[in-house]
């Protein structure tokens, strides 16, 4: 997915770290992985660690950070729109105008991405990067606690009580789109865009999917 | 033996009655090591109540109530997990210094994001779902 912006700007002190988000590990992971033929870091996340230490509640999102290791960029949406919500289900194509607008907008996110590689524009000052931080609130931890368990008990055959530590996971931070779709890919393969997912899309109404960075 | 899962790593260690296992293991599992003042980290310390201290024992989980962290347990409550307090969290992101993690390749080989420093790295998610 980002092969092509890291072959154009590796030779800046630059390097993509993709992390899949995958509880069903390596072994699921590596069709996809072998496919992008990336040259760049392909880590496995089963555990979800790295969005409960970064808050992290959808995919793909990133963050940026700088050659100090500080954080110039929050995580957001990477590159990804809302029209997917438009899809005709039957033929599930988009329509042209949607497909040129959510091109559009990930070219703009990837321009963005080289902009701050070629000139460190839109990294932001510490105040700002700050202010965009998305809060971790007590039920956000209890609940990353009680996905941690859940998958962990799905992982060891106790799937009963695994799901319903998922699911508890799910009814405290209803956000995490991650949770609730790892939960379901957990239960069945495909499940996580299947027609539960679509209802809770629609459920959203005006809330936004992938929020828009703000660039 | 309890299998006791954090947000780094999961541990199994021989404890009863719930998280009251040996002072050595508490601070394997935890990071925080039981000194007179009580659970001590860095500079800083949790004082804790008589009642969560026997000889060479200590109440990891009335440590990690009084640290405001989430405590969850399996029904045999043989399986637990000690989550980051959700101040903690905050308080790491807000310092600005991107959370270091080390994640395997898909071969199982181990990389740490604070490998990295000198380089911008753009840090992103995906999944198969």
């Amino acid at each position: 997915m980002w092969q092509q912006l890291y072959d154009e700007l590796k030779d800046k002190n630059f390097i993509v770290v993709a992390v899949a988000e995958e509880s069903r590990g390596a072994v699921h992971a590596r069709p996809w992985i072998e496919q992008a033929k990336s040259s760049y870091w392909q880590l496995i996340d089963s555990e979800h660690r790295l969005e409960d230490l970064y808050n992290l509640v959808n995919v793909p999102q990133a963050v940026w950070i700088d050659e100090q290791g500080a954080i110039v960029r929050p995580p957001e949406t990477a590159g990804s729109t809302d029209h997917f919500r438009r899809m005709d289900l039957k033929t599930r194509t988009l329509s042209p105008e949607d497909q040129a607008a959510r091109l559009a907008a990930r070219q703009a996110y990837l321009d963005a991405v080289r902009a701050w590689v070629n000139t460190g524009k839109y990294a932001l000052p510490a105040d700002q990067a700050r202010a965009a931080l998305p809060k971790v609130t007590p039920e956000m931890a209890r609940a990353r606690a009680h996905f941690r368990l859940g998958v962990w008990l799905h992982g060891h055959a106790r799937t009963a009580e695994g799901d319903r530590h998922m699911a508890e996971a799910c009814r405290l931070y209803p956000d995490s789109w991650s949770m609730w779709r790892q939960a379901a890919d957990l239960d069945e393969v495909g499940k996580a865009s299947g027609p539960e997912f679509w209802k809770r899309v629609q459920a959203l109404g005006e809330k936004p999917y992938y929020p828009s960075p703000r660039l | 033996m309890t299998t006791i899962l954090t947000s780094t790593a999961e541990h199994t260690v021989a404890a009863r009655d719930g998280l009251w296992m040996s002072p050595v293991d508490a601070e394997k599992v935890t990071g925080w090591s039981l000194k007179p003042e009580g659970m001590c980290r860095a500079e800083l310390c949790v004082p804790l109540p008589e009642s969560a201290l026997k000889p060479n024992e200590v109440d990891v989980a009335a440590f990690w109530r009084k640290l405001g962290g989430p405590l969850i347990a399996s029904d045999q409550r043989d399986v637990w997990v000690l989550g980051a307090p959700a101040d903690e969290r905050n308080a790491q992101l807000e310092g600005l210094q991107a959370p270091d993690f080390t994640l395997p390749d898909v071969d199982g080989v181990p990389h740490t994001l604070s490998q990295l420093r000198g380089k911008k790295v753009f840090l992103a998610t995906w999944a198969s779902w």
